[in-house]
């Protein structure tokens, strides 16, 4: 068998993401159809770049999904006589062909990059929804109370801002520091967060119906403390949660220089709306401070955090690229991207193929959730 | 506004300590020292043996008091010297000198780093040198270009214009350093791929790259084609950024009362957009420029470290993988003062240039 040309290899990609395309296409008739009963998703089919983000952020996402079926090769499988292999050459045997080349290992570029991408959205997403609670539960206590809490917050946001993040991952997220009391203590503080604010949420919305606040608050607790002793301190009874050392490392690193930025963001939204009249009105009725901040005020600052968590996710995804790119927190034969763009680094002028592949899977992917935060930013003004 | 500016220079002083206690404190947890002890004595050292090395270089005393020794609080540490490295405060003087008992940053002294086994100062003084050419590039680059490019775009909201530029400066904020270093290598300075070998075929270029892949050689000789690569790669990250919050202020002012009246007089479009609302336009800019010097501290550490090009970044990585405790040290005050030295001149400075907000 000879080596593909670029033609077949487009095609033969393209076969190969072939449940992704099914699926993109299912998601775009059906939300199409029904754009008009979804909101602020439904309106987004309405402007041009909206959809193109949608796009390709669906792309990447059911790519992470359906990975196991489109790669065409074990992800870490070496394979002698492939080291360095040009994009489309076929295996020693004659048969099924490394579309995209190999690297310095002999492993298949294309698996890779695949598999890259299900760890990229296994991460980021939840780092940036993690880091949001953070930000939102201490945001809108600070912007609404405001006073002494309010400045020693700000002053805490603004220090850990200042912190050169480069400098941060490099002390957070060695080998070394992996298995401290401070990663640990970190994580147990910031998952807490979550348990906090959805127990605050439930029990200012039942404040009045005592067995649906009971029953609210101790699904809550036994759920999130399940879950919280499973990821924090790997402590999980059942064995169902529960965090790589190294991907925990990570994690916290992320949520803890992601927060801050989400705070003041959530404390500036706070002190727009608590001018608001609806605010004043809600007081007059004698509601609690936590009701007025997470049934007031939260839901009218919607649109702006929306925006902000589709940026943050693109954000999030530059940030795990860049302790990938140092060689931080990742095993070596980690397929995600970083490290992959740094490990391809080396042969660059010979042999780019492995390094632009996944340099530009990461670009498109944050390219996509910019232009889908773009979108809803339009769309949730146009109103 | 003398107030304002103690309050604040009080505030950006309290931050700089406890950013540094934390970064000293994160540098000598335990790990980190068993590190140092084995990158500076063997690698293949025992357990005991790294107790001992670490009991004996002083690291095992406690950290508050290590930290107040560098900073020149507390009386330096005496013991832990030999023949080649003498103790702290001997070397912070030249020789002969009467040794102070003091030596700290406050005194003047950052301290010798056990990578280089150089003075901390040395090092750092001739790094920023080099990346300060680096910045002071990234920043004549993109300054003009994002703040003509958000001009462009909000002086027509909705225009094709717009929306070229604007989708232009979204793909560059999607585009982190090392994606773009890497497609700019490729394209620019790869002997096989890319436009240098049709060129060199053409025989337009003598070299066997349009562009060089490194930087090193910049150290001694700024040229553009060895300087051109890592300049664009960093500025066009934050190109689209500067871009889009221009274009947002600017779109904001083409819809003031003012501008209305100023086109009903009957000027031209032109002299609307030079005279009345550039001027208020980049008031925003400003503050997001200023900030974002922060970010640019991340593109130069990918950068140098991509190109090779041996300044400020690039010992924050050598320093970081060798857990060289007063060389990122050192490296930290500088990040720590720049950046709160930027937040402080963009919060005074747009006080200044907004007519509108005055310090009580």
């Amino acid at each position: 068998m000879e080596s593909l040309g670029w033609g077949q290899i487009f095609f033969g990609m393209a076969l190969r993401f072939l449940p992704v395309w099914i699926a993109i296409g299912a998601v775009f008739v059906v939300s199409i159809r029904m754009r008009r009963r979804l909101g602020l998703y439904g309106k987004l089919f309405d402007s041009g770049s909206g959809m193109v983000g949608l796009a390709i952020v669906l792309f990447w996402v059911f790519t992470a999904i359906f990975a196991d079926l489109i790669i065409t090769h074990d992800p870490l499988g070496q394979v002698s006589g492939m080291k360095n292999a040009l994009p489309g050459t076929p295996m020693p045997d004659g048969t099924n062909p490394y579309l995209l080349g190999g690297d310095n290992l002999a492993r298949d570029v294309f698996s890779r990059m695949v598999m890259g991408a299900r760890r990229v959205l296994a991460i980021a997403p939840a780092a940036t929804a993690f880091a949001f609670m953070v930000g939102i539960t201490l945001g809108l206590a600070a912007g609404y109370r405001g006073g002494f809490f309010d400045i020693a917050q700000t002053f805490l946001a603004n220090l850990v801002l200042a912190f050169p993040v480069i400098l941060l991952f490099y002390l957070l997220v060695t080998p070394a520091i992996r298995d401290s009391w401070i990663v640990t203590s970190l994580a147990a503080v910031l998952f807490a967060f979550p348990i906090v604010f959805f127990v605050l949420l439930w029990n200012s919305r039942y404040r009045t119906d005592a067995r649906k606040r009971a029953l609210s608050i101790g699904l809550t607790l036994a759920i999130g403390g399940w879950v919280y002793s499973g990821l924090a301190f790997n402590a999980d009874p059942t064995g169902i949660f529960r965090m790589d050392p190294n991907l925990l490392n990570v994690f916290v690193s992320v949520v803890f220089v992601n927060a801050p930025t989400v705070f003041r963001i959530v404390r500036s939204l706070t002190l727009d709306l608590k001018t608001r009249e609806y605010v004043a009105a809600a007081q007059t009725r004698g509601e609690g401070a936590w009701y007025i901040m997470l049934w007031e005020i939260l839901p009218n600052a919607r649109g702006p955090l929306i925006v902000d968590f589709c940026l943050r996710i693109g954000y999030t995804t530059i940030l795990l690229g860049t302790l990938g790119f140092f060689g931080l927190g990742v095993s070596p034969e980690s397929p995600d991207w970083g490290s992959t763009i740094n490990e391809g680094r080396r042969l660059l002028a010979l042999f780019p193929h492995p390094a632009i592949v996944p340099a530009l899977s990461l670009m498109s992917l944050v390219l996509g959730l910019n232009l889908l935060a773009d979108g809803l930013r339009e769309e949730s003004l146009r109103d | 506004m003398l107030r304002f500016l103690l309050g604040r220079v009080a505030v950006t002083v309290l931050t700089a300590l406890c950013l540094t206690f934390a970064i000293f404190a994160l540098t000598n947890l335990k790990p980190n020292l068993v590190k140092l002890a084995k990158t500076e004595a063997e690698t293949r050292m025992s357990d005991e043996e790294v107790e001992r090395w670490i009991e004996r270089n002083g690291y095992a005393r406690p950290v508050l008091l290590r930290y107040g020794e560098w900073l020149g609080v507390m009386p330096g540490w005496e013991g832990g010297g030999t023949a080649a490295i003498p103790p702290r405060c001997k070397r912070a003087v030249p020789d002969g000198a009467e040794i102070p008992s003091y030596c700290g940053v406050i005194q003047g002294y950052f301290g010798f780093s056990t990578t280089f086994k150089a003075d901390v100062s040395a090092i750092i003084g001739r790094a920023l040198g080099l990346t300060g050419w680096l910045m002071l590039w990234v920043l004549v680059v993109m300054i003009p270009i994002s703040l003509l490019m958000g001009v462009l775009a909000g002086m027509r909201e909705g225009s094709r214009l717009d929306r070229t530029l604007s989708t232009i400066a979204i793909a560059t904020t999607a585009t982190p350093e090392y994606v773009s270093g890497v497609v700019l290598i490729v394209v620019l300075a790869s002997a096989t791929l890319g436009v240098s070998p049709i060129l060199a075929e053409l025989g337009l270029i003598e070299t066997k790259t349009l562009f060089m892949g490194t930087a090193t050689s910049a150290m001694d000789n700024i040229t553009f084609w060895n300087f051109a690569l890592p300049v664009t790669t960093i500025a066009l990250y934050g190109t689209g950024y500067i871009a889009r919050m221009t274009r947002a202020s600017m779109a904001e002012v083409m819809t003031a009362q003012y501008i209305r009246t100023a086109r009903l007089k009957g000027l031209s479009f032109r002299a609307v957009v030079l005279r009345h609302a550039l001027r208020n336009a980049l008031i925003a800019p400003f503050t997001v420029i200023m900030l974002q010097f922060t970010w640019l501290l991340n593109g130069v550490v990918i950068v140098e470290t991509l190109f090779n090009y041996k300044g400020f970044g690039w010992t924050i990585v050598q320093g970081a993988g060798n857990n060289d405790i007063e060389l990122l040290m050192g490296c930290s005050v500088v990040a720590v003062v720049v950046v709160l030295a930027t937040q402080l001149i963009s919060d005074v400075g747009y006080a200044m240039l907004n007519p509108r907000i005055r310090v009580s």
